[in-house]
């Protein structure tokens, strides 16, 4: 184990890490709530698409909707009860998306019967691939990408590092964590399949240095097997370390070309949790039904990790956890990404790493008031794209998308928000960024 | 079981910010700036007083004013325009009549920000505009110095203070003195280092003390509100040209640490090189940027027909900031070895 490395990347910001308050609490399990509504599309790519009919009682872990294509993955029933509609539901992003309303029964066991695994020593890459998708598995960290898209390599291309991603650089979560400290095994036994998939001849698990319990379990837990090739790598604190080529320049030094993937410098990037999730349900041949989410923030009560059913309405989250009165701002991840939520309707999915509830206390009723550029550069030396967000900003207020993606590479920005979390002037430029992009698709699209 | 049943703020991610705002890095520019200020007031008496006060008085008013007239909300609050007022009240002699102060502090504003577009548009240091212009329109007043560490400076103000708008001020040469620049380039008087370290010469109310301008700077600096490379960048290029000037010709050229500590040299690049709008933005960007302000207050000084260059080296450095800012890109991630 490297510890205390000096191995990161360039620019980036600390935020407080406020992680304390969750850090050294165990994972529990979250009550069943009287009902779920599972959204048919929890991940980058295609809908899943229903084989279950309105009225139809299922158990828990079946098979709820199937694939469409490639770019899509499985949904399975998080519990045994029954389907009273499917039909369209809110959203995080806002819009009404189709979805599964579940009913869970009340009485039921909640046994998960297992099915047909994928047996680590005689399948096939693809076999492993096709067990990922069948089991409904997304980046876990918060991107939700169909992980079983990101590890099929493209032809003539090879991957020499495997990095399992234990950062978990977003100030409040401890997801991560916790999976690391409480699920070694699952997660050594994920890495055997990604390993066996992806060919690679060497693993690095990336976890930063305010885990260090963590570092240490997962060194000394690390099976004989996998000594030679996996290494557990401690990198300096900073945001965004997590984000994934951040994280390849890290541990590796190299740059991931703009607009290409990982596999282009030999490097696929695996969530912690996914891998623990791979680790799992791969031999059990089960479906993702649930995962673990920190519910935490001021304005949260009980604080703590809680393993929670896929479609959980956050309203039910935060009343068995209890708020505070002054509750104001509720979103989904941690506060430097997670994208605040209009309705509590609104359920928890695949990729929600975090539940996250502030007060009137952390920011007022308004705002914070906008001054103009002062052209201080504080953004230009937090960027770890080396973009220049105050120039960008400038350009986005004048609606000048179409040049700030040919000349100013709008589309390198990954939306850290490392630019707004640093500006003096309050200028909420990673908002104006992501307008910019959705425009600039949209202009290309057409 | 209590329900949660609020109206939400929608806000945009990040929920969380670092907490530097634009009033708080102007607050602390003028905490950086008070020592420099105190200093002045020590060194010249209630003639630096009145004259900090006129200059601070008549920018905060033309903000106000500026601010009433085109009705938008005042701008006073973000404290940008107390640092221009204090810092171009620095650069004036004491003495000046308080109404030319007054005049150049509404140029300073109005000319020198407003015009531009206020806060954040100014491509020139508004403290130095309101300087330049005054340099030009009234060059016997603004090159008119009293005489640092004068007996009565506390009971007695000169009379050319309170000179009549549009009169000629009258000076009484026992009161007046020569700077350290402009003993050097006419009379051939180098001022002892340490007297221009400690702020013993005279010179405008707050360029003298290299010491306490530095002690400012190093506070700004460490709370990152100012970036160190454009001061250092100039101090370098200054020592360098003038070490090697004065190695070839002890005679005609002056030595380097004269040429670093005298003058408004360490008062522009510490605080007004460094003014954040009108500076480059990439690290190589501010260190190209102090350079040429090093090369050009060198060209200025010895080969000019002025004493002092600093001036109009920063206002020049200012203008081709955003073109060095074009120049010098950083290379954007992942995009090293090809054409972006
Ligand atoms: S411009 Fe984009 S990538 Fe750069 S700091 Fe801002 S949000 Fe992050
Ligand atoms: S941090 Fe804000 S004020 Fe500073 S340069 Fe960037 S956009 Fe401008």
């Amino acid at each position: 184990m490297r510890l205390f490395s000096k191995k990161t990347f360039a620019h980036g910001v600390h935020p407080p890490e406020a992680k304390e308050a969750t850090a050294g609490l165990a994972i529990r399990r979250f009550p069943f709530p009287p009902s779920l509504t599972i959204p048919l599309s929890q991940h980058i790519g295609k809908p899943a698409v229903p084989v279950v009919r309105e009225g139809e009682e299922v158990i828990r872990g079946q098979l709820l909707a199937e694939p469409d294509g490639f770019m899509s993955v499985a949904m399975h029933a998080p519990a045994s009860g029954i389907v009273r509609r499917i039909g369209l539901m809110p959203s995080a992003s806002g819009k009404m998306v189709p979805g599964i309303y579940l009913e869970p029964f009340p009485g039921s066991s909640q046994e998960v019967p297992d099915g047909a695994g994928v047996d680590l020593e005689s399948a096939t890459a693809d076999e492993i691939i096709a067990g990922i998708q069948a089991a409904g598995i997304v980046g876990l960290g918060g991107a939700a990408f169909p992980t079983h898209v990101k590890l099929k390599i493209p032809e003539g291309k090879r991957c020499e590092t495997l990095i399992i991603n234990g950062v978990e650089c977003e100030p409040f979560l401890t997801t991560d964590h916790r999976v690391m400290l409480e699920q070694s095994d699952d997660i050594f036994m994920g890495i055997r399949y990604l390993m066996k998939l992806t060919q690679a001849a060497k693993c690095f698990i990336g976890i930063e240095a305010n885990k260090p319990d963590a570092a240490q379990h997962l060194q000394d837990k690390l099976p004989a097997d996998l000594q030679a090739e996996v290494e557990v790598a401690v990198l300096p604190v900073k945001y965004p370390q997590g984000a994934e080529k951040m994280l390849i320049t890290a541990l590796t030094g190299h740059e991931v070309p703009s607009g290409g993937l990982p596999i282009e410098v030999g490097a696929v990037v695996v969530n912690v949790a996914t891998t623990a999730e791979i680790g799992r349900l791969l031999p059990v041949g089960q479906g993702i039904q649930e995962r673990v989410i920190t519910v935490t923030g001021p304005a949260v009560k009980k604080k703590g990790n809680y393993r929670i059913l896929i479609g959980t309405p956050l309203r039910f989250i935060l009343d068995e956890v209890g708020v505070e009165d002054d509750i104001a701002r509720v979103f989904m991840g941690g506060p430097m990404m997670g994208p605040a939520v209009s309705s509590l309707d609104i359920p928890v999915v695949k990729g929600t790493s975090g539940v996250t509830a502030f007060t009137l206390r952390e920011g007022g009723d308004t705002p914070p008031k906008e001054y103009p550029c002062i052209r201080c550069a504080y953004c230009v030396d937090a960027c770890p794209i080396f973009l220049n967000p105050s120039q960008l900003g400038l350009l986005a207020k004048n609606g000048e998308f179409a040049t700030m993606a040919e000349e100013h590479h709008l589309m390198d920005c990954f939306e850290c928000g490392s630019c707004s979390f640093v500006c003096p002037s309050h200028i909420p430029l990673v908002q104006h960024f992501r307008v910019a992009k959705a425009a600039v698709r949209k202009a290309k699209a057409s | 079981m209590v329900s949660v049943a609020k109206t939400l703020q929608l806000r945009t991610s990040p929920h969380v910010t670092s907490g530097a705002s634009v009033d708080l890095i102007m607050r602390h520019v003028v905490w950086a700036l008070v020592p420099t200020a105190l200093f002045g007031v020590y060194a010249f008496g209630l003639t630096a007083a009145v004259t900090l006060s006129a200059a601070l008085a008549s920018c905060l008013l033309a903000e106000w004013l500026l601010c009433k007239w085109s009705e938008q909300p005042s701008t006073l609050s973000d404290w940008s325009v107390a640092v221009t007022g204090l810092l171009y009240g620095l650069t004036l002699p004491p003495g000046l009549p308080v109404w030319m102060t007054m005049l150049g502090g509404f140029i300073a504003v109005g000319l020198g920000k407003h015009l531009f577009g206020g806060l954040g548009y100014n491509p020139f240091n508004p403290a130095l505009v309101g300087r330049a212009v005054m340099q030009a329109a009234f060059p016997v007043g603004m090159t008119t110095w009293h005489a640092a560490f004068g007996s009565g400076r506390f009971s007695s103000v000169p009379s050319s203070l309170f000179t009549f708008p549009f009169a000629a001020p009258e000076y009484t040469d026992a009161l007046t003195s020569a700077t350290p620049l402009a003993a050097w380039k006419f009379e051939h008087n180098l001022a002892a280092a340490s007297d221009l370290v400690m702020g013993f010469t005279t010179g405008s109310t707050g360029e003298t003390s290299a010491v306490l301008i530095l002690l400012g700077g190093a506070y700004l600096a460490a709370r990152k509100m100012m970036n160190w490379r454009i001061p250092l960048s100039i101090f370098v290029t200054v020592a360098v040209l003038t070490f090697a000037l004065h190695l070839a010709s002890p005679e005609a050229y002056p030595t380097a640490p004269f040429m670093l500590l005298s003058g408004g040299l360490m008062l522009g690049a510490v605080f007004m090189a460094t003014d954040m709008v009108a500076s480059p933005m990439t690290t190589l960007g501010v260190v190209i940027y102090g350079a040429l302000i090093g090369v050009l207050t060198v060209t200025i000084r010895l080969w000019g027909g002025m004493p002092e260059g600093v001036m109009y080296a920063i206002l020049l450095a200012n203008a081709v900031a955003p073109h060095i800012d074009r120049l010098v890109r950083p290379t954007v991630y992942g995009t090293s070895g090809r054409k972006a």
